[in-house]
C-alpha cells in the first residue's frame, strides 16, 4: 500500500507540476508566438539578475510569466460592494479547481514498472505495475465532462455576484455559449466511444497504439477526422477564446464576467484559461492523437513497418512516452494559439447559430455515420 | 402601421462565392497564411537573422527618421563654443509641460551677450516634443535634432538633459544662419 501511495503522490506532483508549468509558460508562448506571427519581437524585457553581479538572465523573455504572477500577487485586491460576497470570492476557485481535476483521468504515460526501473527496489515493489495516470477510472470521459461542466457554474457565479451589469451580461453569454458547445463536444466524442467501445481514457489510448492498414498509426484522428475538427472547434469555444471570446469581449463588455475582479482573483481566471488550453491539448492528444504513443512504438521498443524491431530499455520507453505526450500537447496548444491570433471574433448571435445550426447537425451526422459503420463491421476489426 | 424593419442593401455589399460561404476552406487559408509567416520568421530567428520589422529600441535605433522629426534638443553655439542662448526664459515660459529650467548668469566681459545660462536643463520624462521652445526662441539657440534622445531609464530623476549634453551642435555650415568664423568676428569687433 505504501508503494502505491508513493507512486501516486509522485504522479499527482507530476500532474500538478506539468499543469502549472504549462499555465505559466503558455502566457509567454502566446505572446511570443503572436509576435513572431505578426513580424514583431514580443515579450523580451523581463530578466533575472544573478545577485551581486551585473549578469542578467533574459532567456528570450521567459521570465515574463513569473513577472506577471508577481504583479498579480502584489496588486491591490479590490473588493466591490456586492450583495453576495461569498459567491464573489468563491467563483474564481470554482473555475480554477475543476480545470486541474480534469487532468486526473488523463494518461500521460504507459505502464510503469518501478521494479524494472530501479532494480534495487524490485523486492519492495514486488512486481507491481502502474499505468501512468492519476486515477484509472472506468468513467474517464464522463468525469472530464462532469468537471469541465462545473466551470460554467464558476463563470455564471462570477457574473452574477459581481453586482455589475457588464459582468452579468458576460456571465449570461458564458453560460449559454458554454452549455451549447458542451453539447457539441459530447456528441463529437460519442463517435470515438462507439469505435473504442469504452469511456476509459487509458484503455482508449492503449487501443490507439497499433497501426491501421499497416502503416497509418491507429490514432483517433485517423478513424474520426471530422470529429477531431469539430471537437477542436467546440473545445476552443468552450474555453472562451477568440474567435469565441464573447463572454469577455473587451470592446463590448470591458472584461465580461471578471470585470470586477482584480489581483490574484483575476489571475486565477486567467491562469484557469491558460491551463485549460493545456487540458484541451491533453484531451485532444489522448483521444485523437494517440496519447503517449509514438507511432510504431510499443512497451518493448520500436516496431517499424516492414518487420524491423528495435528493443528499448524500460526507462527509455517511459521517458519517451512522457516526452511524446508533452510534445503532442505543446503542438496542440500552439495550434490553439495560432487560431486565436488568426481569426476575428464572431458576433454573439453567430456564435450560438454556429453551435446549434451548424456544428450540432454535423456532429449528429458524424455520429450516425459512425454508428452505421461500426454496426456493419460488428465483430470484425475496423 | 409601422413598417417592419427592412435591412438596407449596401452598394458595396460583399458577394461571396460558394467556396467562400463554405467557410472552412477560407479559415484554413487564413491559418496557412499566418503559420507561413510564423515559420518564415522562426527560420530567420533560428539562423541568426532578425525575423521582425520592429526596432529593438533603445539597443537599436531606426536610421530613417524624417528630416523634420522633433527629437532630441540641441543648443546651438557661437563660433567660440559658448551657447547661443541668452537665458531669456521664453522657451521655459512657452513650454506646455514646464520641463525647461534655466539659471541665468552674468558675464561682463562679453559686452554683446552679457546674459548666459549657467544651467539649462530639460526633463525628458515630461517633455511632450511639441517644438514650441524652438518656435519661441528669439536667438535660434535651441533646435531639435531628428535623432531620439536616449530616453529609457530606470529612474525618472536620471532623465534630465543638462547643458553639456545639449551643446553637441557642430555645424560646418549652417543654412539657416551663416556664422562668421572666429577670426572674422574678432576682425569685425576690431573694426567697430
Amino acid at each position: 500500500m505504501t508503494q502505491d501511495l508513493i507512486v501516486y503522490l509522485i504522479f499527482i506532483a507530476y500532474g500538478v507540476g506539468v499543469l502549472m508549468t504549462f499555465g505559466t509558460l503558455l502566457t509567454w508562448v502566446e505572446r511570443k508566438q503572436a509576435a513572431v506571427m505578426s513580424d514583431r519581437i514580443g515579450a523580451n524585457r523581463a530578466y533575472v539578475r544573478i545577485p551581486f553581479t551585473q549578469f542578467k538572465l533574459i532567456w528570450w523573455g521567459l521570465f515574463h510569466g513569473i513577472a506577471d504572477g508577481i504583479k498579480m500577487l502584489v496588486k491591490e485586491d479590490f473588493k466591490p460592494r456586492t450583495y453576495d460576497w461569498y459567491a464573489y470570492a468563491v467563483a474564481p476557485w470554482v473555475v480554477f479547481a475543476p480545470v486541474l481535476l480534469v487532468f486526473g483521468v488523463i494518461p500521460f504515460g504507459g505502464l510503469l514498472d518501478p521494479g524494472r526501473l530501479f532494480p534495487s527496489l524490485a523486492a519492495w515493489f514486488g512486481g507491481r505495475t502502474y499505468p501512468m495516470q492519476i486515477a484509472q477510472l472506468d468513467a474517464g470521459l464522463l468525469i472530464v465532462f462532469a468537471f469541465s461542466g462545473m466551470t460554467i457554474i464558476g463563470a455564471m457565479l462570477a457574473g452574477w455576484a459581481s453586482a455589475n451589469k457588464f459582468s452579468l451580461l458576460g456571465g449570461l453569454r458564458a453560460g449559454s455559449q458554454m452549455i451549447s458547445y458542451e453539447l457539441v463536444m459530447g456528441l463529437t466524442v460519442l463517435g470515438l466511444i462507439l469505435i473504442f467501445g469504452t469511456v476509459d481514457l487509458g484503455s482508449m489510448v492503449r487501443q490507439q497504439s497499433g497501426t491501421v492498414l499497416g502503416f497509418l498509426p491507429a490514432w483517433g484522428v485517423v478513424y474520426q477526422p471530422f470529429a477531431a475538427l469539430l471537437f477542436m472547434t467546440a473545445a476552443i469555444a468552450e474555453n472562451k477564446r477568440i474567435p469565441f471570446d464573447l463572454p469577455e469581449a473587451e470592446s463590448e463588455l470591458i472584461a465580461g464576467y471578471y470585470t470586477e475582479y482584480s489581483a490574484m482573483k483575476m489571475g486565477l481566471f486567467m491562469f484557469a484559461e491558460f491551463i485549460e488550453i493545456a487540458i484541451v491539448g491533453a484531451l485532444f492528444t489522448t483521444m485523437f492523437l494517440g496519447g503517449y504513443n509514438l507511432p510504431y512504438m510499443n512497451d518493448s521498443g520500436l516496431a517499424l513497418p516492414g518487420g524491423y524491431a528495435i528493443a528499448m530499455s524500460h526507462g527509455a520507453v517511459v521517458v519517451t512516452q512522457l516526452v511524446v505526450f508533452l510534445v503532442k500537447v505543446m503542438i496542440v496548444c500552439s495550434f490553439q494559439i495560432l487560431v486565436r491570433w488568426t481569426l476575428p471574433r464572431f458576433r454573439y448571435d453567430q456564435v450560438l447559430k454556429f453551435a446549434w445550426k451548424f456544428m450540432l447537425p454535423l456532429a449528429l451526422a458524424n455520429l450516425c455515420l459512425t454508428a452505421v459503420l461500426v454496426w456493419s463491421h460488428q465483430g470484425a476489426p475496423l | 402601421m409601422k413598417t417592419p424593419y427592412k435591412r438596407k442593401v449596401y452598394w458595396n455589399e460583399p458577394t461571396l462565392t460558394l467556396w467562400e460561404r463554405a467557410y472552412l476552406p477560407e479559415i484554413l487559408r487564413g491559418l496557412i497564411i499566418t503559420s507561413r509567416v510564423f515559420l518564415r520568421n522562426m527560420k530567420k530567428w533560428m539562423t541568426g537573422k532578425k525575423g521582425a520589422l520592429t526596432t529593438y529600441y533603445p539597443e537599436e535605433t531606426r536610421f530613417d527618421y524624417a528630416p523634420l522629426n522633433r527629437g532630441k534638443h540641441v543648443l546651438t553655439q557661437r563660433p567660440d563654443g559658448k551657447p547661443q542662448c541668452i537665458a531669456c526664459n521664453m522657451c521655459a515660459t512657452v513650454c506646455p509641460a514646464k520641463v525647461i529650467e534655466i539659471e541665468a548668469g552674468f558675464d561682463p566681459s562679453d559686452a554683446a551677450h552679457p546674459k548666459y545660462p549657467i544651467r539649462f536643463e530639460i526633463d525628458y520624462s515630461r517633455c511632450v516634443f511639441c517644438g514650441l521652445c524652438v518656435e519661441a526662441c528669439p536667438e535660434d539657440a535651441i533646435r531639435m535634432a531628428k535623432e531620439t534622445p536616449g530616453l529609457p531609464s530606470d529612474d525618472r530623476r536620471q532623465m534630465w538633459l543638462t547643458l553639456d549634453e545639449m551643446l553637441t551642435w557642430q555645424p560646418q555650415s549652417d543654412v539657416a544662419k551663416p556664422y562668421p568664423t572666429a577670426g572674422a568676428r574678432s576682425a569685425q569687433g576690431g573694426a567697430r
